[in-house]
């Protein structure tokens, strides 16, 4: 039993800073229409710049339990590097074959590694062991760290908040109309620069956070980004491109299936998950809750 | 007088400005220094992989972001053979390299050209993950993230174990995998002028048009698909004695990704444009990571100046700058 849980939670766990990557994912190729494979890499930056952040406050004098404070706001303020990237590289390409889009985001890619091996340099970082200051909890035999719950419960915020935008606000009917039909809303009187410039935004904020919250139970790795961007790839591919309750879906499905995967036959742990891409990819191409045609 | 274009576009200007490259190659090794020849050699085995993605992508106009997967299946297979059941015949590998790739890539192929665009390239991918994954997990079979060691084959049935190394790689090795590149390259160019080529480009530029003119469209991409695949593994396989020792990151998605930053940086649209884009690349890669260890950040903002600036590549900015001169 207490395996069992043991878990679950971890996949839940993983499954949160998945979503939050895949849904920065889903937000850009839904309205630009971009599958942007640097959304990987602003996670990678979020983690290292939660580390720097952290270290630095924790050094300054602040108590160790508030630096989840701190951690969140560099993760929302990292996310202003958004609008340069759109403005100064994606913009070029919206009119484009999508072929030229992912070689650019490819490119953003290769340039974001190396500025972090640049700035960190190669070795692992860590922020020591700082998120054990919440303790542990013990639930039916397991032990469960509060700080992956608090993740969890702000990933799930977020989530939630999305929703709400989306469905209860005006940008989120833009969102929504700019995704459906994008020639009819700008002949209706909606500004596309800004609408561009604002969604791009919002999915390199879920990336920076998503990379940030994970961090302080984790170590940081230069190619982080890289291997994290095929899994978020698999997430999307599951739940659908471009639909928000398919990240939801599809992150659950990927965390809890990789560490089911990882705890029983770790030799296998990610070629199930190809294989379930592929055979979702193979049955229903627009995934479980994609509405797209192919 | 004949204007310099006119003389450019003559067949006997082409063939000489081939015949000049092609002895310029062969004699490359006599003056120039063996680590540039052993850098040509592994151009090479690049260059007989990008003209066959390059049937995929600049003529069919489907983007694999997994093509570095056949490679690896042709730089495994002659790991396999020469370290694990000591076949040391090149033309063995070869062989045993196409057959093999191309049951893969007719598998492969026959799920993913069911589908183009982004859907086509995310499930290229996904394939070249899963051989990654595999390669990287059943190491009691691959050697995990060692990789597995390539013995020195046997070129047309001569056993060349006594040449020191490099002199063998930029020697005899140099020349054998030259003339195989020559072959392909000849080989590929008669496929893409070939009927079935022009229905490729047909398909590439509207494949309702094509399908209604007769043309099976998903079978034709299925026959390309595999083409690339079998070229792709020849490379692979050409490549592996060159390294030493192959690895999983040769499938890994990035691998994908160089193969496609070659044929961009030299020109998809032109037959010669991934050669160009090969040599270039690896001659450049070279000097770059003799200057700075962050090589990445200079070629990622190489790569995003061509997508923005210049989709055609070098050979797409040459064209441009011909036509240019003659007004």
């Amino acid at each position: 039993m207490e395996t069992i849980l043991n878990i679950l939670f971890s996949g839940v766990f993983n499954a949160s800073t998945l979503f939050l990557v895949a849904a920065g994912l889903q937000v850009v190729f839904g309205v630009q229409k971009v599958f942007n494979l640097a959304c990987g890499s602003f996670y990678a930056l979020g983690a290292y710049v939660g580390i720097t952040v952290v270290k630095g406050v924790v050094a300054g004098g602040l108590p160790t339990p508030l630096f989840i404070v701190p951690l969140i706001a560099a993760g929302l303020l990292l996310g202003l590097i958004g609008p340069i990237f759109e403005r100064g590289l994606i913009k070029f390409v919206y009119d484009r074959d999508e072929t030229f889009q992912l070689l650019l985001t490819f490119a953003i890619v290769m340039m974001i590694e190396d500025v972090i091996k640049f700035v960190w340099g190669t070795s692992p970082q860590t922020m020591g062991g700082i998120d054990l200051v919440y303790g542990q909890l013990t639930v039916l035999g397991a032990t469960i760290p509060v700080y992956n719950l608090i993740v969890i419960v702000c990933s799930l915020v977020i989530a939630g908040l999305i929703g709400y935008i989306l469905f209860n606000t005006r940008f989120g009917k833009i969102i929504r109309a700019t995704a459906d039909k994008r020639e009819m809303s700008e002949a209706l009187g909606i500004h596309m620069t800004w609408v561009y410039v604002k969604v791009f935004t919002l999915g390199t904020i879920l990336g920076t956070l998503g990379g940030a919250l994970v961090i302080p139970a984790g170590a940081a790795v230069s190619e982080m980004g890289v291997e994290l961007i095929v899994l978020a790839f698999a997430v999307v591919v599951i739940g659908g491109l471009g639909s928000m309750k398919g990240a939801f879906v599809g992150a659950l499905a990927v965390g809890v299936l990789k560490s089911i995967a990882i705890s029983t036959f770790p030799e296998l742990e990610m070629l199930t998950i190809y294989i379930i891409v592929i055979v979702v990819l193979v049955i229903k191409p627009q995934g479980l809750f994609g509405g797209g045609r192919v | 007088m004949r204007t310099w274009r006119e003389i450019t576009s003559l067949r006997k200007f082409r063939i000489l400005v081939l015949a000049v490259a092609g002895f310029f190659l062969l004699g490359l090794p006599f003056w120039a220094s063996q680590f540039v020849s052993y850098l040509m050699l592994t151009f090479f085995a690049y260059a007989i992989t990008v003209i066959g993605f390059n049937l995929l992508f600049g003529y069919t106009g489907l983007l694999s972001f997994g093509h570095a997967l056949f490679m690896a299946v042709g730089a495994y297979t002659a790991a396999f053979l020469t370290s694990k059941f000591s076949v040391l015949y090149m033309e063995i590998i070869l062989v045993a390299a196409v057959i093999v790739s191309s049951i893969l890539a007719a598998v492969i192929g026959a799920i993913c050209v069911r589908y183009i665009k982004i859907y086509f390239a995310m499930l290229t991918l996904a394939f070249g993950m899963l051989f990654y994954t595999f390669l990287l997990k059943f190491y009691y079979l691959t050697g995990g993230d060692e990789g597995m060691r390539v013995l020195r084959p046997y070129l047309l049935g001569f056993n060349l174990s006594d040449i020191p190394k490099m002199q063998f790689l930029t020697g005899s090795y140099y020349l054998y995998t030259l003339v195989v590149l020559a072959i392909l390259a000849f080989l590929m160019w008669k496929i893409v002028s070939s009927p079935f080529g022009l229905c490729l480009r047909a398909i590439r530029d509207n494949p309702e048009k094509a399908e209604y003119l007769g043309v099976s469209v998903r079978k034709y991409r299925w026959y390309a698909f595999v083409i690339s695949g079998a070229y792709a593994a020849i490379g692979g396989a050409l490549l592996a004695p060159a390294i030493g020792q192959v690895d999983p990151g040769l499938t890994y998605w990035t691998h994908s990704g160089t193969l496609v930053f070659m044929t961009l940086l030299g020109g998809f649209e032109n037959f010669f444009g991934p050669l160009i884009g090969g040599v270039v690349y690896i001659f450049l890669q070279d000097k770059v990571m003799s200057l700075t260890a962050y090589w990445r950040f200079i070629f990622g903002g190489i790569l995003a100046f061509i997508v923005v600036v210049a989709p055609g590549g070098i050979a797409g900015v040459i064209s441009s700058l011909a036509k240019r001169s003659k007004c």
